[in-house]
């Protein structure tokens, strides 16, 4: 519906606003900040859902969409949009963050934490609503300093390291990006006479860049967005960010912030250069499926427990680009609702990890051990996401794993065949992990360690309602996402010689 | 009446979900009762759309009801919806039937259990999950169940958690079983791809359509269905999860790893039927596989000492045999020794658990003995069991069995022979676990027991042993626990009216689902009684044997258990061996070595090159991170320049 209401510049702008004023709170005056922070989230969650309640479900375009002008001789404007891609990245940001901000409580300093937190949200946000080239890229780097102080400053051992690697990995993606952003920009505007950052003017340009620059330009894009995912074999920031992180910045990282990649492709990479997304996915389902096999893996033979959490995310992040990558109507739903599963899973995995890291000052498996005698609450919450992270029918996780790869094998069969073989895995490294962790007779500390709490139990409460929820009923979710995943297949098919098998668009069988 | 189905899985589901709330309120024994209502109430509903079903046309017996639309998405629609027809109600009636009995007895069994209810909690979602699976009416719903009553399987082994081995083995069974459902999920990945849907029944339905597909094809999706049947139904070389097992409470045993969720691989083929028609070799390989499945584990069962052991590697020859029926066609005989082998396997677990329940939790069979007289309601219910698995006619198993054989003959010889060879040995084990258990000397006065064997330890009572069970006097189960016991034993007797040759009930209500398909017997009556009779006498064969061996102790007993058998060949050490050897070694490479110092060196490498060439530069580079970034937007203030001085536009 058009509504005369600037509510996602709200959206976007209200947690800004909330980390100036969680900033100028007096020093000492913890509470008021903190129910400043917590509010503010909380305006944000509304204003989400607002966005939901808003959005048309059958219409494929940009919804809600907004343009101020901001640098008018570079052609820059503040151009905001959601359509059935972005929509429900958009509802999991704002609805993470509060849990992720009454969840957890940092140890020292809670001023500045949740100031950096809030302008984490404005920006994470921004990325999902920017439709123009610039402002996307303002976003997308506006996010790295408050998850740099985050981690540098609340995290844990060797955060410093982890901080400075996670900065510089991604600084890295970003340099390449800005340069295709400019020459894209520039080169769009010598061949139709206007300069502009507009995104939907620019993808919709026919033939104002040649095939071979946008294979360049894809290529730089590429790199942003892989960094981010993080795309084996770029991982290696990702479990030291993690696992150092606080608890409520792996929540935020894992759960938002890699979908920043994941989203960068489907809006960027196959929006802006359909014909060089085909041209090479090959080579990106390879990595993803090398991602899922690798990291499943990998995970397995971690000891300590949240980096096992944070290697399991390289597994179900290769899912998405196989998805995404696949170019159909399965696949790239898949990868859309699997973004969202993910968010929620691992969010909740890494909340739970933190719970137990805070009882027992220890993430090493080795010295955690039958928890489940001592904390049967938290060992059945644990089991219910463990199992929705496993992709167990009927719950979240197995409705983006499963349409990701049935989407897939039409068109990658070999890819899928061996990316089914991570479902394997994943029930490996996860079921030991909980064994270990949870069953056996506890002793010592393990023994006394104390349930959840009624508080922790609320906070978890939403995620695991909607682990189910999407599990049994994600039609409505589904149903608002297709219309623009069509659209953008579309978009590919019309500017490549890539066309969708007829199988996976009606439904209609042919013979192999 | 039809539309009665739905509350079939719902009634369990809403057991589970008023279970999860409020259990604990409910406490001893009110929420095992609740739950137990539920599964007896599925039973009823099933009853009642059995009527239904029964008052429509025979060949029109089919019925989809579409609860609401799961996944529509482009072209694939799946329904959260459920398929009623002669097969579907045939396995929901022996599931729910078998069920609530096994419902009841674990109200006596997990008397006392500090999380009584969590184990109802757990049951009524494995009924829900299991009654999802046998009435899903699309392949991704038999999935959803697949999967569920998987997990349920996890959460029960491992019931017991504080028990490491009890951990360890609900970890490989969810495990194992997902190789399987790694073929599982390939085949409907196939299956869309060729027929774009994964719906069974109707017009655009799987089943109508499977003609069209090529030979490879169906022969790939055949196999790759196989796969996952061979994992959820412990079939060669997938089979390792089930004896571990038996680690659960002995109840799960009997409900979901002998009567009900093992069988699920032989429903999926038996729903799958018209596919394996067109299968080309298909078929051979599920027979072949059945009948070496049931030879090999008859073997290991020989040499079992643990009470449950024998059962959990009979019931994975029982299952080789059900295989072995689809494999030739028999594909009735196989439903038919489904029902008759949930009856008298639930049956022998269920009494196995009195035997440990009265014994004080002691599975070991060598400090059993005699205890017919102690408990013989289980006693006599066990020997029920024992001959109607030993195909001791009249009673179930024999009729069942037979019918499988009759049609392995007509397929191959070869086949029919192991089939007996096998069914000789059942009669074997099955009367060793009996005479040890009931017969001979009492052997739990003594102290306790060393590493002999029962034999030896029987006469050797003089000698001190080390002392791990206090001796106590073994007492009968509570009714609770022996009415179910009295339910099966009649079912197991009588079983086999069923299918009676010549009247063949069951078949008649089955036809409908196998058409022609099924295979009709080439081999005349008197063929027919000739080939029975030589069953019978192998039966017989196996009871005298052991009966010398184990009552009369002709023999030392301990040269008829050699090690490699007890050890099951030791396949699944040499599975064991080899992921936590070379496996191990892999995945430790994989991430110590090769993530933490190739690729990850790489970037550290990288970072230091620069550090030590950068040191020269050393007055701009302060080391604050805002300085890289004014560094960096500065930058790109220089290359926005760049390209507006190219572009003409400044």
């Amino acid at each position: 519906m058009e509504i005369d209401f600037p509510l996602l510049s709200l959206l976007v702008v209200a947690p800004a606003v909330g980390a100036v004023l969680v900033a100028l709170v007096p020093k000492g005056n913890d509470a008021l900040a903190r129910a400043l922070g917590v509010g503010t989230t909380l305006v944000a969650a509304v204003l989400s859902i607002g966005v939901l309640v808003a959005f048309e479900g059958a219409d494929a375009g940009f919804q809600l969409t907004e343009r101020y002008t901001w640098i008018e001789d570079f052609g820059i404007a503040w151009n905001l949009g959601v359509d059935g891609i972005s929509l429900f990245l958009v509802v999991l940001t704002g609805l993470l963050f509060p849990v992720a901000v009454i969840g957890v409580r940092p140890h020292h300093d809670p001023r500045a934490y949740l100031a950096w937190l809030l302008l984490l949200e404005a920006g994470c946000l921004g990325v999902f609503v920017a439709l123009d080239l610039f402002l996307f890229f303002v976003m997308f780097e506006i996010v790295l300093v408050p998850m740099y102080f985050l981690i540098g400053g609340w995290g844990y051992g060797e955060r410093v390291y982890a901080a400075l690697k996670f900065f510089l990995f991604t600084m890295l993606g970003s340099a390449f990006m800005l340069v295709g952003i400019l020459a894209l920009a520039f080169l769009h505007q010598r061949a139709t006479g206007v300069l502009t950052f507009d995104l939907v003017t620019i993808a919709e340009a026919d033939g104002a860049i040649a095939q071979t620059t946008a294979r360049w330009l894809f290529l730089a894009f590429a790199v942003a967005f892989a960094v981010k995912v993080p795309v084996f074999p770029l991982h290696t920031w990702l479990p030291d960010a993690h696992t150092e992180a606080p608890t409520a910045g792996s929540v935020i990282l894992a759960g938002v912030m890699l979908k920043l990649g994941t989203y960068g492709f489907l809006r960027f990479g196959l929006y802006l250069f359909p014909e060089a997304a085909t041209y090479f996915a090959p080579l990106l389902v390879t990595l993803g499926v090398i991602g899922i096999i690798y990291g499943a893996v990998v995970a397995a033979m971690q000891r300590d427990l949240k980096r096992l959490v944070a290697y399991s995310s390289v597994a179900h992040l290769g899912f998405i680009i196989l998805g995404t990558f696949a170019f159909t109507t399965q696949g790239l739903q898949g990868g859309v609702i699997q973004m969202v599963n993910h968010g929620i899973s691992t969010g909740a995995l890494f909340l739970l990890v933190g719970m137990i890291s805070e009882r027992r000052h220890t993430r090493e498996i080795a010295k955690l051990g039958g928890l489940q005698k001592a904390a049967p609450l938290l060992a059945g919450v644990f089991t219910v996401v463990m199992l929705s992270s496993v992709g167990l029918p009927g719950l979240n996780g197995f409705v983006g794993e499963f349409l990701i790869l049935i989407g897939s094998f039409p068109t990658r069969r070999w890819w899928t065949v061996v990316a089914t073989a991570g479902v394997i895995l994943a029930a490996l490294y996860l079921l030991w992990a909980y064994q270990r962790v949870f069953h056996g007779a506890p002793e010592g500390d393990n023994a006394a360690m104390p349930d959840m709490t009624r508080r922790e139990l609320a906070v978890m409460a939403p995620l695991l309602a909607a682990i189910v929820f999407l599990g049994v009923y994600p039609k409505p979710v589904l149903e608002r996402i297709e219309p623009a995943v069509d659209r953008l297949i579309a978009h590919v098919e019309e500017r490549s010689d890539f066309t969708q098998p007829e199988v996976a668009a009606t439904g209609r069988g042919e013979q192999p | 009446m039809l539309s009665a189905v739905w509350l079939i899985p719902a009634l369990p589901l809403l057991g589970f979900i008023v279970l999860l709330a409020w259990g604990r309120k409910l406490g001893e024994p009110a929420a095992g009762w609740l739950a137990t209502l539920m599964v007896a109430g599925s039973f009823v509903a099933g009853l009642v759309t059995l009527v239904g079903l029964l008052g429509e046309d025979q060949h029109h017996r089919q019925f989809a009801f579409t609860v609401f639309e799961w996944l529509p998405v482009g072209g694939l629609s799946v329904d959260m919806g459920l398929l009623v027809d002669p097969l579907s109600i045939t396995m929901v009636l022996f599931v729910t039937g078998v069920g609530s009995l096994i419902h009841l007895y674990s109200i006596g069994y997990m008397h006392g259990d500090p999380r009584f209810h969590t184990f109802f909690v757990y049951l009524n979602l494995f009924a829900f999950s299991m009654l999802m699976l046998v009435l899903g009416d699309n392949l991704l719903i038999t999935f959803l169940g697949w999967e569920g009553v998987g997990a349920c399987s996890y959460l029960l082994v491992s019931f017991w958690f504080e028990r490491n081995s009890a951990a360890v083995a609900g970890k490989k069974a969810f495990v194992t079983n997902r190789v399987g459902d790694w073929g599982f999920m390939v085949a409907m990945f196939l299956t869309f791809a060729s027929l774009g849907t994964l719906t069974y029944a109707g017009e655009g339905g799987v089943l109508e359509n499977v003609g069209s597909l090529s030979e490879t094809t169906a022969l790939a999706i055949a196999l790759l269905l196989f796969v996952g049947a061979a994992g959820k139904s412990a079939q060669l070389p997938l089979y390792v999860w089930l004896p571990d097992a038996m680690e659960g409470p002995t109840p799960v045993s009997a409900l979901i790893h002998a009567a009900t969720m093992v069988t699920s691989g032989v429903y999926l083929m038996a729903r799958m039927n018209p596919l394996l028609d067109v299968a080309g070799e298909a078929l051979t390989v599920i027979a072949i596989v059945g009948a070496a499945t049931a030879f090999f584990a008859a073997t290991c069962a020989v040499a079992q000492r643990d009470i449950k052991k024998v059962l959990a590697y009979s019931t994975i020859s029982q299952l080789g045999y059900m295989f072995l029926a689809v494999g030739v066609g028999a594909y009735v005989a196989a439903i038919f020794h489904m029902i008759t082998h949930a009856f008298f396997k639930a049956l022998l677990f269920l009494g196995a658990g009195s035997v440990i329940h009265g014994m004080h939790d002691e599975q070991d069979m060598r400090r059993m003995g005699a205890l017919r007289k102690l408990m013989p309601v289980t006693a006599a219910t066990f020997i029920v069991g024992w001959l109607a698995i030993a195909g001791v006619p009249p009673f179930s198993g024999f009729w069942s069995k037979d019918e499988i054989l009759a049609a392995a003959w007509d397929f191959s010889p070869l086949l029919w022979f192991v089939g007996v060879v096998t069914a000789l040995l059942t009669a074997y084990y099955m009367s060793r676990q009996v005479f040890l258990v009931f017969y001979g000397q009492p052997r739990w006065k003594e102290a306790g027991a060393g590493e002999s064997t029962g034999q030896a330890l029987a006469e050797a009572d003089h000698e001190p042993a080390a002392a791990t069970h206090a001796p106590s006097t073994p007492h009968e189960s509570p009714p609770l626990m022996t009415v179910p016991l009295v339910v099966l034993a009649v079912l197991a007797a009588v079983g086999g009216v069923l299918n009676l040759p010549e009247v063949y009930t069951l078949e008649h209500f089955l036809e409908p689902v196998f058409e022609d398909r099924l295979h009709a017997l080439g081999i005349t009556g008197w063929m027919q009684i000739t080939l029975a009779g030589i069953t019978g006498i192998g039966a017989i064969v196996g009871i005298l044997v052991a009966r010398a061996i184990y009552l009369r102790h002709t023999q030392p007993a301990e040269r008829f258990e050699p090690e490699l058998l007890r050890r099951a060949w030791r396949f699944d050490e040499a599975l064991a061996a080899f992921f936590d050897g070379p496996g191990r070694a892999f995945s430790s490479f994989a991430s110590r070595v090769f993530d933490g110092r190739v690729i990850d060196g790489a970037v550290n490498g990288v970072a230091t090159l620069v550090r030590e060439g950068g040191s020269r530069l050393r007055v701009t580079q302060t080391g604050y991170i805002r300085n890289y970034a004014l560094g960096m937007a500065a930058g790109a203030v220089l290359l926005l320049g760049f390209f507006a001085l190219r572009t003409g536009l400044v």
